[in-house]
């Protein structure tokens, strides 16, 4: 058995190592997240401001094409009432139709409705955004390896490029992200945005109610995975125990030490 | 393997036993006699059909909201997260599921190597084996591609690629792998097409696994054949199955372990964006499961090389038990081989590890070597060691000790002592 034990710390030595990665950038800050670990859940606040900063600020280039506005009234959501996620639905002008005479028209956004989308495709958000298309929000997070953390340290992470780096217009240094350059401008100072519930609207504020809500728009599942997940290791860890006295029982009749 | 025909004791029963002999089959596979000494290595063989079995009923769900179209298939993908009930479980088992399977499938395998499983008279079980084997990873490479992420597209961009490394046909036949001049929408229509097919003949494969146990009936820890069925024999059921659902059971707790905490930790982030066909990832990675391979596939300078020690890295499996010429099956008796064996599972070990870094400096290096020593290992080391080692002394059954000897290296030992 000893062996298989060296075995076992071989692979979990190797699988810790693969995840190191030997890389130009700055590892990711640590954030200590309220959804992270076995039990976590999203700071229902902070969802609520995050989506704010996003609307104010992200959305004017950023598209969140897999979500629908009645997403978030959803529990485990920012959970916005009912009218509340109406009347946001409600400022958004939706293309529909065709109707009965074949026209497209516009009306008011229905919380049904997916997310508008701030360009009417990819060529023409990059077009406007210097050749860079910015990318849809909905999956962001899971889609960046460091996820929140490196979403979070990404728009806390501009600075004026060191001695030695000139970059091209357009584009901005950013310690954080691949290569140092991104075209996205810092797009956060403080007091950008006034929060309802009277929180400060500092830099770091803003980007973490941001990146929190960007969680939950790639994990909407999120909080009840948790609470299910919960469940089913107990129940499985119960009948395991049952199980294994019933082994015991069983094998008692042919090999009373098994 | 009865000891005595089955016959059933109501008259109905009779009557359709007699047309179809099921209830003959059922109570052969009740009492189909099985060591009694098999450890927990034994156990993965049910684990393995648990997981196919819940890879088919997830994934016929899955079937029913995805969209296998190159435009749609991502955006059904989020649809299954987002707006089926239950979506996400059904697909995080899924997507978990597979890296399941291959863990389960290689204890499995590295539990017949270590113990001989694959050895006269169970060479048909072994070779079936690896064509299920063969399989799975083909219908996980495909699995994979369905999502249409930037991992799936230029995964199967690499690996259909391999084809054209065939002298002058090698470009026609990756042309008509993708069903167009590059890996297209066709490509990912018939892809999903097999998806859907491979388990189910994994499923047939799996029966005629199991059927050619039934004949030679189990290896075991000792390696021996069962000479007194009644003393050193347990019927499957229900001793097997009972410890078969305990192992299964802590096996399940992993498996929730990953989907329902960290469904996304084997999986490569990239694959969270959209296939993009003008950008390609800075690191094309295959699934954990694939990287040993890929490693070999990259040591070698040359393409058509490369592809060649990939095939022939799982093909020399197929030959292994003529490769092996130690008349003793178990490596608890076979001291040296014992020590090559866990060389060989540090080997596939560093090449997994290689195989997920850039092919460059030190990586590839230990890719090489990796490579050069699994080939020596069945090529040289098996047949070599088979006849120079001095294998101690083995028991004339599993119920009889041997008493020389102090080392103990499994279960098998344990219970030997103990009766």
């Amino acid at each position: 058995m000893k062996k298989f034990k060296l075995f076992f710390c071989i692979l979990l030595s190797l699988t810790i190592f693969s995840t190191l990665k030997s890389a130009e950038q700055v590892d990711p800050i640590k954030v200590d997240w309220s959804f992270k670990g076995l039990l976590g859940k999203f700071d229902r606040a902070s969802l609520q401001r995050g989506y704010q900063v996003y609307n104010e600020v992200c959305a004017s280039c950023h598209s969140m094409q897999y979500l629908s506005y009645r997403n978030l009234g959803e529990p485990g959501g920012p959970e916005f009432s009912e009218e509340e996620v109406k009347a946001i639905a409600a400022g958004f002008e939706v293309t529909d139709g065709p109707d009965a005479q074949g026209e497209m028209f516009t009306r008011a956004g229905r919380p049904s409705d997916k997310f508008v989308s701030p360009y009417p495709n990819v060529k023409a958000a990059a077009a406007a955004n210097g050749g860079a298309y910015p990318p849809d929000m909905s999956v962001l997070v899971k889609a960046r390896k460091g996820g929140a953390n490196y979403i979070y340290s990404v728009l806390v992470g501009y600075e004026d490029p060191p001695p030695g780096v000139t970059l091209d217009e357009g584009v901005y240094y950013n310690k954080y992200m691949i290569g140092n350059k991104i075209k996205m401008p810092n797009n956060l100072s403080d007091g950008l945005v006034e929060y309802a519930d009277g929180t400060e609207a500092t830099v770091d504020q803003m980007a973490k109610d941001v990146t929190t809500f960007l969680s939950w728009t790639a994990e909407p599942e999120l909080e009840s995975r948790h609470k299910t997940g919960v469940k089913v290791i107990l129940y499985l860890v119960l009948l395991s125990i049952l199980v294994f006295l019933s082994m015991k029982k069983i094998w008692s009749r042919v090999n009373p030490e098994v | 393997m009865s000891e005595h025909e089955y016959v059933p004791k109501s008259k109905a029963g009779k009557w359709f036993n007699d047309r179809l002999p099921l209830l003959s089959l059922a109570s052969h596979l009740t009492d189909y006699p099985t060591p009694k000494n098999l450890n927990y290595w034994w156990t993965f063989g049910g684990i393995l059909t648990f997981c196919l079995l819940t890879q088919i009923i997830t994934g016929i769900v899955l079937a029913m909201h995805y969209v296998a179209h190159a435009d749609l298939a991502f955006a059904s993908v989020e649809h299954i997260m987002r707006d089926v009930n239950y979506g996400w479980l059904i697909r995080y088992i899924h997507s978990n599921g597979a890296s399941m399977f291959f863990l389960a499938v290689y204890i499995h395998i590295f539990r017949s190597l270590f113990y001989g499983s694959y050895k006269s008279p169970r060479e048909i079980i072994w070779i079936i084996g690896l064509m299920i084997y063969l399989l799975m990873m083909a219908a996980a490479f495909m699995g994979y591609v369905l999502p249409w992420g930037q991992m799936s597209f230029w995964g199967a961009t690499v690996i259909t690629n391999l084809f054209s490394a065939i002298p002058l046909v090698g470009d026609s036949i990756t042309t008509w792998l993708w069903g167009a001049y590059s890996v297209d929408n066709p490509t990912l229509t018939r892809f999903f097409s097999l998806h859907y097919l491979i388990p189910f003949l994994i499923l047939g494969l799996v029966v005629l696994h199991i059927w050619a146990l039934h004949i030679p009936g189990n290896n075991n820890p000792v390696g021996i054949d069962i000479k007194k069925p009644s003393k050193d024999t347990v019927p499957f059921h229900p001793y097997i199955t009972i410890k078969d659902a305990f192992a299964l059971l802590l096996f399940s707790i992993i498996f929730a372990g990953f989907v329902f905490f960290a469904p996304n930790v084997l999986g490569h982030s990239d694959n969270y964006i959209q296939a993009n066909p003008m950008v390609t990832p800075a690191h094309i990675v295959p699934e954990w499961y694939l990287l040993p391979f890929y490693a070999i596939l990259r040591s070698v300078p040359d393409k058509l090389g490369g592809v060649i020690l990939m095939f022939g890295a799982i093909f020399i499996l197929f030959v292994l038990p003529w490769l092996d010429t130690s008349k003793v099956r178990s490596a608890v008796f076979r001291p040296i081989y014992r020590q090559f064996f866990w060389i060989l599972v540090l080997d596939v070990l560093v090449l997994g590890y290689v195989g997920a870094m850039p092919a460059e400096g030190i990586y590839l290096v230990l890719a090489r070597v990796g490579t050069v020593y699994y080939f020596l290992h069945f090529i040289v080391i098996l047949p070599v060691v088979g006849y120079l080692e001095k294998t101690e002394p083995v028991p004339l059954s599993i119920s009889e000790p041997v008493l020389s000897g102090s080392a103990d290296y499994s279960m098998a030992k344990k219970d030997n002592e103990k009766i």
